[in-house]
């Protein structure tokens, strides 16, 4: 096993370049905390964005911040947040959930087009992802976007990369747009509602003017005895106050919400963006897309079929994560299947290696598009150097 | 003017036009092919109109299979295709060519899904922009991109550009806004790329096909966002002595934690212009104008406003006038929106569209100012100021050659500034026909090379609107 640590991008071009002839498979490491996610591969080398670290620009009023792959996210965020500012979308910090350690670095969040709770109001992370440089599998360079937030100059390969899980290249740069940090962020919790309540409460707010950045539902035995749904608002204070008694006010059939405010409503947000409920368990972890009045729908489905799951719902009902016991292959045909009638798709997040080699660990795609993502695997990585099979075997 | 190139047409597919017409008349309905040489003259360009090259034939498909029947012939008979929505391209994205089909999807005009409880929209890919928030907005909701042209654009071009809008600061430009798409590829394969899910499996496709300008396969239906507007909205003129202040404020508004929803520019001759059309109101004793939408209830706006107000002060605003009434605030944005007609009223025009760090902003309106006096000519300022998304529009006569010929190098030498400054080329328009040839400027050959290598996992032959995007020179089949 070899590991490269370039400190420049021309090092990295070398040590890419260097690898083709004899097609050696390379891992791509950043803080080494979302090792786990997507298929194991089985490589001799791994290039570490680790000597690739510093915010390379930071202007608060073009809300832009651009940093070196390796770069600590937690770093990025204490820069931000000295000038009142954070990333848009609330990355998930995967470090509970998959037992790791170190320090998740911002090409990873790129890479993985990783996001939370606030996805569903300001967009993933592929949504504030405005420019990239990477090393391609030739060796090259290649930058996309830049740091202006409006920009169509060309095919858009920063979506491309961003969620490739390195499979397409190496990140040496990335830029992301910035938010200012609201005044004042409130949580309504309402009780002991059904999973198809709570839905429908959460697809009320979203669907009214009153804005929630964050909503979600968990089910009892989720962290509390009783179901909790939540939702939150953040904005000027006023407009928080005025905007919460709105929404208990629609939501009324409901039940009156209580209000939680400061470290409270922050580690319960950190519990849903971390899928904290699922740490330290022996289970397998599922992420299930879905249109969110489906949510409740698939998982019944799913419920009669395999007893001692556990779940709760992110993003409105739209994003369901689910705990099974791991199995052999932690249910992944029974999950697809049961899915199937509901729509969207289903991601395996945790898993022990063996499983995650077997079963489909992304959803499988329509041949079309199958061949497709393989032309693009090899339009960027002809040798197939970067991460060979972490997404789909073969590609 | 003739300074852009287009690829010579194919002599072989010219001279097998009969052939090739007698093929598609077997795919579709007779209504919806169009051969007539007076009937393909509409197809001929789009808005930038200095270009226009008459196709060999134009389809009109009624179905997604008949688009796909079509691509299928053109991919196995080597035919070229220019897929088209409206045809409201600044940059010349929808013209021809002599030896190209043109697949028009302005029949595929039908809204077919609306899902409030999951906010999304399912729609056909010719519908146009404002027709789909025509649908929503009594039930209170609205699709957010707006681009001047939502009128008439349409969905399918929309994802085709990734056209943005005034209101994209806070809402986001298509990309941001589109959840799912059926695509027709060369082949005729049809297949489904995301759908009402937030994401979708795998490499993030719809991101890549979002802005392909149609050079990766032909978008018949769009799963889109609709989001639900809030309580009210107040567009408020903000009149400022200098465009430097103007330019201060909004860095100021950004800095104190406030987005409003937009954020517009206009410099003094834009705002003689516009006003001089739609009768807005717009102050004419002040060099900038700032257009500033807040939104939410009364009393929200009312303070979100004292806020900016405040702000404007300690920059020098000189006038601050608040829409008063719905009509009021409609003649804000009919003013806004319609700079690039009203233009069109007292000169002929191109329209840039590059995009800017906001912080370069005073620099680049003085250079821009300097570029074109250079030429003789004049230039009237629109944009979008939270975002630094230009669009300066460069004032020109068209039957003077000479003085078309500086307006179209004036405009590059805009452009060339744009990315020298570190911005981009195109903010919201596309590249097209237009911008081409600067692509260049801000990519490097192996930039490009990696850009093309992608579009040929679609189009190995370019044969999808193929004289766009690249330059014609250097291109890159795998």
């Amino acid at each position: 096993m070899t590991l490269h640590i370039p400190t420049t991008e021309p090092q990295a071009c070398a040590i890419v370049k260097s690898l083709i002839d004899g097609a050696t498979p390379l891992s791509i490491m950043g803080g080494n905390t979302r090792t786990g996610l997507g298929r194991p591969t089985q490589t001799q080398s791994t290039l570490s964005s680790a000597g690739l670290t510093g915010i390379t620009l930071y202007e608060p009023a073009e809300m832009v911040i651009g940093a070196r792959a390796g770069t600590s996210l937690a770093l990025v965020q204490q820069t931000l947040a000295e000038r009142g500012q954070m990333l848009p979308f609330e990355p998930m910090d995967h470090r509970d959930l998959l037992g790791t350690e170190g320090e998740p670095t911002i090409g990873a969040v790129a890479a993985g087009n990783i996001s939370g709770p606030r996805r569903i109001n300001a967009g993933a992370a592929r949504d504030s992802l405005i420019g990239i440089r990477m090393v391609n599998g030739r060796g090259e360079l290649v930058k996309s976007g830049g740091r202006v937030m409006k920009n169509v100059t060309g095919l858009d390969l920063v979506k491309l990369v961003a969620g490739s899980f390195g499979t397409l290249g190496f990140l040496t740069e990335v830029t992301f747009r910035v938010l200012p940090v609201p005044e004042r962020i409130v949580t309504l919790v309402w009780r002991g509602l059904s999973d198809e309540a709570a839905v429908s409460l959460l697809s009320a707010a979203l669907g009214s003017p009153f804005e929630p950045f964050a909503a979600a539902h968990l089910p009892e035995g989720i962290g509390a005895d009783q179901a909790r749904t939540l939702l939150r608002l953040e904005n000027f204070s006023d407009s928080v106050v005025y905007r919460s008694h709105e929404l208990a006010d629609l939501l009324r059939v409901h039940g009156a919400p209580e209000m939680l405010e400061g470290d409270a409503s922050q580690d319960l947000w950190r519990d849903v963006r971390d899928a904290r409920f699922f740490a330290g368990t022996d289970e397998a972890v599922w992420r299930l897309s879905l249109a969110p009045t489906a949510g409740p729908r698939a998982v019944a489905a799913i419920a009669e079929r395999l007893p001692g799951a556990r779940w709760f719902y992110d993003w409105g009902g739209g994003l369901v994560w689910l705990a099974v016991p791991a199995g052999v292959d932690a249910a992944a045909a029974t999950i697809r299947s049961a899915m199937q009638p509901h729509g969207g798709h289903a991601t395996l997040v945790r898993a022990p290696a063996t499983i995650r080699a077997t079963v489909a660990v992304f959803q499988p795609l329509a041949e079309p598009l199958m061949r497709v993502t393989a032309d693009i695997k090899k339009s960027f990585d002809p040798v197939g150097l970067f991460e060979p099979g972490r997404m789909y075997a073969g590609i | 003017m003739s300074a852009i190139a287009f690829p010579a047409p194919d002599p072989s597919i010219l001279a097998r036009r009969g052939e090739i017409i007698q093929g598609l008349s077997g795919l579709v309905a007779p209504e919806a092919l169009i051969v007539a040489e007076d009937e393909r003259r509409p197809y001929e360009t789009d808005a930038l109109t200095a270009y226009r090259r008459l196709p060999l034939a134009v389809v009109l498909p009624s179905t997604t299979q008949e688009v796909a029947a079509v691509l299928r012939f053109c991919g196995e008979q080597g035919v070229p295709v220019v897929p088209r929505g409206a045809g409201t391209s600044l940059a010349g994205g929808a013209i021809p060519q002599e030896d190209a089909v043109v697949i028009g999807v302005s029949k595929m005009n039908r809204i077919l899904e609306i899902d409030y409880a999951n906010r999304v929209a399912k729609v056909q890919a010719g519908v146009t922009n404002l027709a789909v928030t025509g649908e929503v907005s009594a039930e209170g909701f609205f699709y957010a991109p707006d681009p001047s042209s939502q009128l008439a654009c349409s969905i399918g071009g929309n994802i085709g550009m990734n056209s943005g809008g005034a209101h994209c600061l806070k809402y986001g430009v298509t990309t941001n806004n589109v959840l799912g798409v059926t695509l027709v590829m060369l082949d005729g394969s049809i297949v489904e790329i995301g759908g009402a899910a937030l994401d979708a499996p795998g490499l993030d496709l719809l991101g890549l096909i979002v802005g392909s300008e149609g050079q990766l396969g032909i978008v018949t239906e769009a799963t889109v966002r609709i989001l639900r507007a809030a309580e009210g909205a107040r567009p408020v003129l903000f009149g400022f002595p200098t465009s430097e202040q103007a330019g201060e404020a909004v860095a100021a508004i950004i800095g104190a934690g406030i987005i409003p929803v937009a954020m517009e520019f206009m410099d003094k001759p834009a705002i003689e212009i516009c006003e001089a059309f739609a009768k807005a109101g717009y102050p004419m004793d002040v060099e900038a104008l700032l257009i500033i939408e807040v939104e939410g209830s009364d009393a929200e706006m009312d303070a979100q406003l004292a806020r900016i107000v405040a702000i404007a002060r300690e920059h020098g605003v000189k006038t601050v006038k608040e829409s008063k009434s719905a009509m009021e605030a409609a003649a804000i944005w009919k003013g806004r929106k319609s700079a690039f007609g009203a233009t069109g009223r007292i000169a002929d025009y191109i329209c840039m569209d590059g995009t800017i760090p906001t912080g370069q902003l005073p620099h680049v309106l003085r250079r821009m100012d300097e570029i074109v006096k250079g030429y003789g000519l004049r230039v009237a300022n629109v944009f979008h100021a939270g975002d630094g998304n230009l669009h300066p529009l460069i004032l020109y006569n068209c039957n003077d050659p000479v003085e078309a010929q500086k307006a179209e190098d004036a405009g590059m030498d805009i452009l060339k500034l744009c990315v020298e400054v570190g911005g981009c080329l195109t903010g919201e328009h596309g590249v097209g026909i237009e911008k081409r040839d600067l692509m260049t400027f801000q990519f490097n050959a192996e930039d490009l090379a990696q850009q093309m290598r992608v579009r040929a996992v679609f189009d190995r032959n370019w044969l999808l609107n193929p004289a766009k995007v690249f330059p014609l020179e250097g291109r890159v089949a795998a």
